[in-house]
């Protein structure tokens, strides 16, 4: 047996020793903001290139797995056309058609895709934490698309990366997130890169789809949009899940529309020069209306393309970071 | 060995300190056991060794009653690949309790006379300590109608609990707590608004929402315990809340005492020791309900244990296969193991200067004796001959060889312990 640091009963102790991070990409929150710039410059540095339709091949001979237990086209997509700018094989394993659905746990399937010898695995999971637990029972990297309502860290730097292009920084922005809060990975994820980046950050939701607690959050939180929206910068737009709403949380999505759905008439009140994000798909005429999605100061259709570069060099950097140092000097 | 197959000896246990609250001993003293029976409790040296077919040394050591833990899920029959009550009481006997209560939630359930015969027969044949079952309070744990309660207790069961699967319908409690009443048995609450705990995996704070896990808010234990205490006003049936993990759940616990009523409570070790700081890293060993509560909680608990407003030390030991927890943490069983760490994790308590040794020894023996109408508990001259013997400053480190339940969900692997079980002796035989 293996002898982990022994714990003191009596001492104060603090959280479980999981197993520390290998290489890989699971939590926004565990970043340091160098390391954040260093991808998102990274991602700048790929844009010509990708725009001129050239092959980065940083990822040649490197089969990359898109490991998804939870329907996603967008994502899923969005890392395969990376794998493949960078030269690698991207192969998708969709839980629905595999013996998950049989009963296959969670470790017989990340073990028995391991064998295959895939360099890494991208994993979408309903259930918090699963990147942890699958990067504590593997020995390549696992980049986290997705887990439960923990969080989405790829998405929150492609948001931030197209704030940035858009504004020219963060530092010092009002960014307001509007929707979900509290079934939401992709806030979670945006509120942690926002706020070590300099951004202030304020949260909008009705308050049964608000997080218990939102000021742990350290973020301004407003149970109204009309509060929040003339002081914004940003505004990004939360898909409401139709499928999980039941009526004990909202009477109905025509009532979350009404009251707190970015309309004509809501996105008039936005400063001059305000953007506005969604991290898709839309439900146009719930949280987003079709006017304000396809308007002039939506840059919904920008996060997807930077979301490929972005995505490019979080997994060049997981799986070839020497390779991706050696690129960026030249 | 199993209880049946230890043979009954003459014991004198020798030069330890016998610490038993129900007779205000706390001095150096021998202990002699005749016949399965407390013979004498006597001054060092007083007792000849001559009486005794064994001889115990017990110096540096506490001579306890034997303890006693009423909240035990032994998962037989049914969930045999879990635990058997062959290992549970194995493991019991090793963690120096002398009696178990085991809870109903087996399969199928203890809610007829026919599984706690069952249940009586296979510990007769395979226990290692003494076993007490404890019934349903309601057919199959639905919540629907009532068990075979008077047939059960015919049987040997010895309180009434859904554990595991609180009773949301108040009237049926009601009932269940006035029907009890003409058995003489206590209920025993696991106090979780169920619907209020909806799918919450663990406590609800700021850590969940960092955590991105559901929560399950104070409030879910409150409002049973709130709604027990009324219902023990109500029908003065006698009400023991299991595992209770929260200051505002106490603070319930305290009004009832200061009125007079029936009501009693148990804390678990884990949340004597652990917050929810520990669910960090999705570890899921430390799932359980209720769920890790916050360092408030925590200090409230041991507070009250010392004071006496929580009566009893009870493990909640809840065995569970690697099967049913190295899973995600939203699918994982609730639940830990408990039984060889109960002693030295709570111990701790006691070294620290918070816990009494008296009120500690009577929260493992006497308390929970009381409880369950036992003449256990207690090393008063002609009582049963069950003794527990601890080495109070014995340093060790769990390794998950020394596991002996079935199951090794434990969250205190490879911690360094203080205080380790030297004899447990059960009915004159000792066990371990």
């Amino acid at each position: 047996m293996t002898t982990k640091a022994a714990f003191k009963v009596g001492e104060k102790f603090f959280g479980s020793p999981a197993k520390r991070l290998k290489p890989g990409f699971i939590s926004a929150a565990e970043l340091s903001a160098e390391e954040i710039r260093y991808l998102l410059d990274a991602a700048k540095a790929f844009a010509g290139p990708v725009a001129k339709g050239e092959t980065i091949p940083l990822l040649s001979g490197k089969t990359i797995v898109n490991l998804f237990f939870e329907n996603s086209t967008r994502t899923r997509s969005s890392f395969e056309m990376a794998t493949r700018r960078l030269g690698g094989a991207a192969m998708n394993f969709a839980a629905s058609t595999s013996s998950v659905a049989k009963g296959e746990t969670l470790i017989d399937t990340a073990k028995n895709l391991e064998a295959m010898k895939p360099h890494c695995l991208i994993v979408r999971h309903a259930s918090a934490g699963s990147p942890y637990f699958l990067a504590s029972q593997v020995d390549i990297p696992v980049v986290n698309a997705g887990d439960g309502f923990h969080e989405h860290p790829t998405q929150a730097m492609l948001d931030v990366f197209t704030m940035e292009e858009k504004l020219g920084t963060v530092k010092g922005k009002r960014v307001v997130i509007l929707g979900d809060i509290a079934h939401s990975r992709v806030a979670r994820s945006n509120i942690y890169l926002l706020k070590k980046m300099g951004a202030s950050v304020a949260v909008c939701a009705p308050p049964t789809l608000l997080p218990p607690h939102p000021e742990t959050f350290g973020v301004d939180f407003a149970y109204r949009p009309e509060e929040l929206l003339p002081e914004a910068d940003v505004v990004m737009a939360l898909r409401v899940q139709l499928e999980r709403q039941n009526r004990m949380q909202l009477p109905s999505i025509a009532e979350y529309s009404r009251f707190w759905g970015l309309n004509l008439e809501r996105a008039k009140k936005l400063k001059k020069g305000a953007i506005i994000l969604h991290p898709g798909p839309v439900n146009r005429g719930v949280e987003l209306d079709t006017e304000v999605a396809d308007g002039p100061d939506s840059v919904i259709l920008d996060q997807v393309y930077f979301g490929v570069i972005v995505r490019m060099a979080i997994l060049a950097h997981v799986v070839n970071p020497q390779g991706l140092k050696d690129w960026l000097k030249k | 060995m199993s209880l049946e197959k230890t043979p009954r000896q003459n014991i004198l246990i020798q030069g330890g300190r016998v610490i038993d609250p129900s007779s205000k001993i706390d001095r150096p003293a021998d202990v002699l056991i005749l016949d399965g029976k407390i013979a004498a409790v006597d001054d060092p040296g007083k007792i000849p060794a001559s009486k005794a077919q064994k001889v115990i040394d017990a110096k540096g050591c506490w001579v306890l009653p034997g303890l006693i833990d009423v909240h035990v899920h032994l998962r037989e029959p049914g969930l045999e690949y879990k635990e058997t009550i062959e290992t549970g009481t194995r493991a019991a006997a090793a963690g120096g309790f002398t009696s178990v209560a085991c809870m109903a939630n087996t399969q199928p359930v203890n809610d007829s006379p026919y599984i706690t015969a069952f249940i009586r027969e296979k510990a007769k044949a395979t226990a290692s300590c003494r076993v007490f079952p404890i019934g349903a309070v309601t057919k199959g744990l639905k919540g629907e109608e009532l068990a075979e309660i008077g047939g059960m207790i015919a049987e040997g069961a010895f309180a009434l609990s859904d554990d595991g699967m609180p009773v949301m319908n108040s009237y049926l409690m009601r009932k269940a707590m006035d029907y009890a009443k003409a058995f003489g048995v206590p209920i025993i609450s696991h106090a979780e608004d169920l619907n209020l705990v909806g799918q919450g995996v663990m406590n609800e704070g700021a850590l969940s929402n960092e955590l991105g896990l559901r929560g399950i808010p104070a409030a879910a234990e409150e409002i049973l315990v709130a709604r027990e205490v009324a219902l023990s006003r109500l029908t003065k049936c006698p009400v023991h809340i299991a595992h209770i993990s929260t200051r505002e759940g106490l603070e319930h616990v305290r009004r009832a005492r200061e009125d007079g009523l029936p009501v009693t409570a148990e804390a678990s070790p884990h949340h004597l020791e652990l917050t929810e700081e520990a669910v960090r890293g999705y570890n899921t060993n430390f799932k359980m309900a209720p769920a890790l509560r916050s360092e408030k909680d925590v200090e409230a608990l041991r507070k009250a244990l010392s004071e006496g407003l929580i009566d009893v030390i009870a493990t909640d030991h809840a065995p569970h296969a690697l099967v049913d927890k190295a899973v995600e943490f939203d699918h994982a069983m609730n639940g830990i193991i408990g039984l060889q760490t109960a002693v030295p994790v709570t111990l701790s308590l006691v070294h620290q200067g918070i816990v009494s040794p008296a009120r500690w020894v009577e929260s493992l023996s006497r308390s929970p004796a009381k409880l369950l109408n036992l003449d256990l508990g207690t090393l008063k001259v002609g009582r049963p001959g069950d003794v527990t013997v601890l080495d109070p400053d014995a340093k060790w480190v769990l390794t998950d060889d020394q596991i002996l339940s079935k199951s090794h969900n434990s969250p205190f692997l490879n911690w360094e312990m203080r205080g380790k079980i030297k004899a447990t002796i059960v009915d004159g035989r000792q066990v371990f």
